[in-house]
């Protein structure tokens, strides 16, 4: 008799999802499905609304990452004002924007790491949900916790200097941003007391690489054997093909690294990508039209844009990048567990171009803002914390947005998650006569690798709110449990 | 030399000039009390009913009101603030007011109010009525559903001959602000501007300029609504 298991609601991740999971009579996981079942109709409800109010509306999406729905729809909206793309705007409204998005970026890895994902690292997936918590490691590793806590204060402060608010700010503006940094403000930064420096970010972004690296040497085996499996990946490259989080062209290689989207500009993204509507979920399927639903699909974030890009343009991140592609002789990384990895050479990248951009003139002065001849159509891309995030709209005559398309990170890693929930289901629950707490959350391991975010994740300080479900072929009931 | 009235506000005592109205006189003594419908130089409307005082027990529109001599007022008393609170509710609930969104947050009356009377949810339930929105205009935008119906935009925005720009079309339930296209389609950008600067909250919006002012430097930031009457004179 096949059994159907149901997590829900899914924790320490972004939004309300839920995972079902299909065991065969042999206790086999026959198939498993993340399903997203919330409804939010942002696309919707902004039709109408005047153009230049997207930006501030659209990031309300979101909580953790506010700013990169914020840069994408300011981009979609350059290209409507005539600015242009990237490279269009003045330098210093470009370079707000950018230190604005490696603020977000340094903010939110540390908090996917340290608050979310560190947790079943430091205590094993299987322990005590009552520890296995940012509580927790706050208890057992303080110097840790504080360390987390503080490298997303000093993301917070940048996000403030440069969008006006920690969240939901309104720093950019169509054409470019609204104000400069000041000598305080920059001053702060650079030569602040202890720890809300820029010197230590860095300092502490190595050790956090270093940390993972050390557990990765210990836990060979669940970090290099944990939902592996081939992709392809898809992120935005800076021309030169090195990385670059707000700005470039769209590239796409195979789980063998062959280029299959060859640096196309996103203001085409529709001729290469397509949205598959499945009835299960309210998340679309995203994938290359060219290579179809089945093969088409692909892998966004860190992971992925460590392996589109060819170099990392600044020293101590680079140097990281080399040992991490060595790890797999220059191919593409298809090991799930090693997004942690990327992400957190990700951390140090954006730690030192914070450094950079915190240095460079062009932010204290300066025009802030450049309008050309306007248009009724514009595309943003920009690589947010989780992935490669979109933001399309088209105006009418009366500059009111009439069409809005957004493929946001987690759409576009939608099949990665579900092959990696199967992944985690077939290895942690096959054969299995009692399912048990540590096996649902190894399943909540593998979404976390791609997509936590902390609107869920607050539920499960001190408890973990997962309810199992054991259900017959005709959907009856046979057993509960809460853990 | 101007005539003086002697009154008293909340028991203390105070001088204006003769013909001068409630609004202003409590002002020139360091005193506020709350408008949204008023615009000084613009005669008073007493429509948006939020700067009702008592005076000699009975209540009225401080903006529509004369002060006179041994007038007895009373502002800040829990009985008027109560009817205040109500006021701001109801307005925030008739409309949608989405502050976050909006681009007029930190330069809105209505907003302000609201933080000033520490208003953390509205009592009553939201409308959610249909409002349209006017986007023809060149050089503004109207949202009805943050219209409040004041009519500072009817008494004050003219065209360069005179002919209203703004009016209310429909009654009661059913009034609504109205543009003359034509007129709208010649303002310049300063009277654009002064069109939404007149605007107490985020109805009228002067077209492509939103959120140009950053965070902690627009009008409520960096003073809230009537603390610069209160700290004038102490």
């Amino acid at each position: 008799m096949e059994q159907k298991i149901t997590i829900e609601p899914v924790t320490r991740v972004e939004g309300h999802g839920k995972v079902t999971i299909y065991i065969d009579d042999e206790g086999n996981v026959s198939q498993s499905r993340l399903h997203i079942v919330e409804f939010r109709g942002f696309e919707r409800f902004v039709q109408g609304r005047p153009y230049w109010e997207a930006p501030v509306l659209v990031q309300r999406l979101c909580g953790i990452c506010p700013v990169s729905h914020h840069l994408a729809a300011a981009k979609a909206l350059d290209v409507i004002v005539g600015a242009g793309t990237g490279e269009g705007l003045t330098p210093t409204g470009e370079k707000m924007r950018r230190l604005m998005h490696y603020g977000q970026m340094f903010q939110s890895h540390a908090l996917h790491f340290f608050h979310l994902v560190s947790p079943d690292l430091l205590f094993g997936i299987d322990a005590d949900p009552a520890i296995r918590n940012i509580i927790g490691v706050a208890r057992k590793f303080p110097d840790l916790a504080v360390q987390g806590v503080m490298m997303r204060k000093f993301g917070q402060e940048i996000i403030k200097a440069t969008a006006g608010k920690k969240i939901h700010g309104t720093g950019a503006i169509p054409g470019g941003i609204n104000k400069h940094l000041t000598q305080e403000e920059k001053d702060s930064f650079i030569n602040g007391p202890d720890p809300l420096n820029i010197d230590k970010m860095i300092s502490w972004s190595e050790e956090a690489v270093n940390f993972l690296k050390s557990y990765h040497k210990e836990n060979k085996d669940f970090i290099d054997n944990f939902a592996v499996f081939p992709s392809n990946h898809l992120s935005l490259v800076r021309k030169d093909g090195a990385l670059d989080l707000y700005h470039g062209v769209l590239r796409a290689v195979d789980s063998e690294g062959n280029k299959i989207l060859h640096d196309v500009d996103y203001q085409d993204y529709l001729k290469y990508i397509n949205e598959e509507v499945r009835s299960w979920s309210y998340m679309k399927f995203p994938f290359l039209t060219e290579y179809g639903k089945k093969n088409g699909w692909y892998r966004v974030g860190p992971l992925a844009r460590l392996n589109t890009c060819e170099f990392i343009p600044t020293p101590l991140a680079q140097k990281e990048f080399e040992e991490f592609k060595a790890y797999t002789k220059g191919k593409p990384n298809n090991m799930s567990m090693h997004m942690h990895w990327a992400r957190l050479i990700e951390l140090l990248h954006a730690a030192e171009m914070m450094k950079e951009l915190l240095n460079d003139p062009d932010l204290m002065q300066g025009e802030l803002v450049i309008k050309g001849k306007k248009q009724n159509e514009g595309v943003g891309l920009i690589e947010a914390p989780r992935g490669t995030l979109f933001h399309h709209y088209r105006i009418n005559e009366h500059d009111q947005i009439e069409m809005a398309n957004l493929i946001v990170s987690t759409t576009n890693n939608n099949e990665p998650m579900n092959v990696a929930v199967n992944h985690a289901a077939r290895q942690f629950m096959t054969g299995q006569k009692k399912i048990t707490e540590g096996m649902m959350n190894a399943v909540e391991v593998a979404i976390r690798a791609y997509d936590p975010c902390l609107s869920c994740a607050t539920h499960a300080l001190g408890q973990m709110p997962l309810e199992i479900t054991l259900m017959d072929k005709e959907g009856n009931v046979i057993d509960k449990a809460r853990t | 030399m101007n005539e003086k009235i002697k009154f008293s506000i909340d028991g203390k005592e105070c001088t204006a000039d003769k013909g001068t109205n409630l609004v202003d006189a409590a002002k020139a003594n360091g005193i506020y009390i709350p408008t949204l419908c008023h615009l000084e130089g613009v005669k008073p409307a007493g429509s948006c009913r939020i700067c009702n005082v008592k005076i000699n027990g009975r209540f009225m529109t401080a903006c529509t009101t004369e002060v006179a001599q041994g007038m007895v007022i009373e502002n800040n008393t829990a009985e008027i603030q109560e009817l205040r609170n109500i006021i701001v509710e109801t307005l925030f609930v008739s409309g949608n007011h989405f502050c976050p969104a909006c681009e007029k947050s930190g330069n809105c009356d209505l907003q302000a109010l609201g933080y000033r009377f520490k208003m953390m949810v509205p009592r009553f339930p939201y409308e959610f009525e249909e409002k349209l929105v006017d986007a023809e205009s060149p050089k503004i935008f109207i949202d009805r559903n943050r219209c409040i119906l004041c009519k500072r935009c009817v008494r004050s925005i003219k065209s360069k001959d005179g002919k209203s720009i703004f009016a209310i079309k429909g009654r009661g339930h059913k009034a609504m602000i109205n543009i003359d296209h034509e007129l709208a389609n010649r303002m310049t950008d300063e009277e654009a501007q002064n069109a939404m600067d007149t605007c107490p909250v985020g109805s009228i919006l002067r077209k492509e300029r939103g959120y140009l002012d950053p965070i902690g430097r627009r009008k409520f930031d960096r003073q809230p609504i009537g603390s610069e009457i209160e700290q004038a004179i102490k």
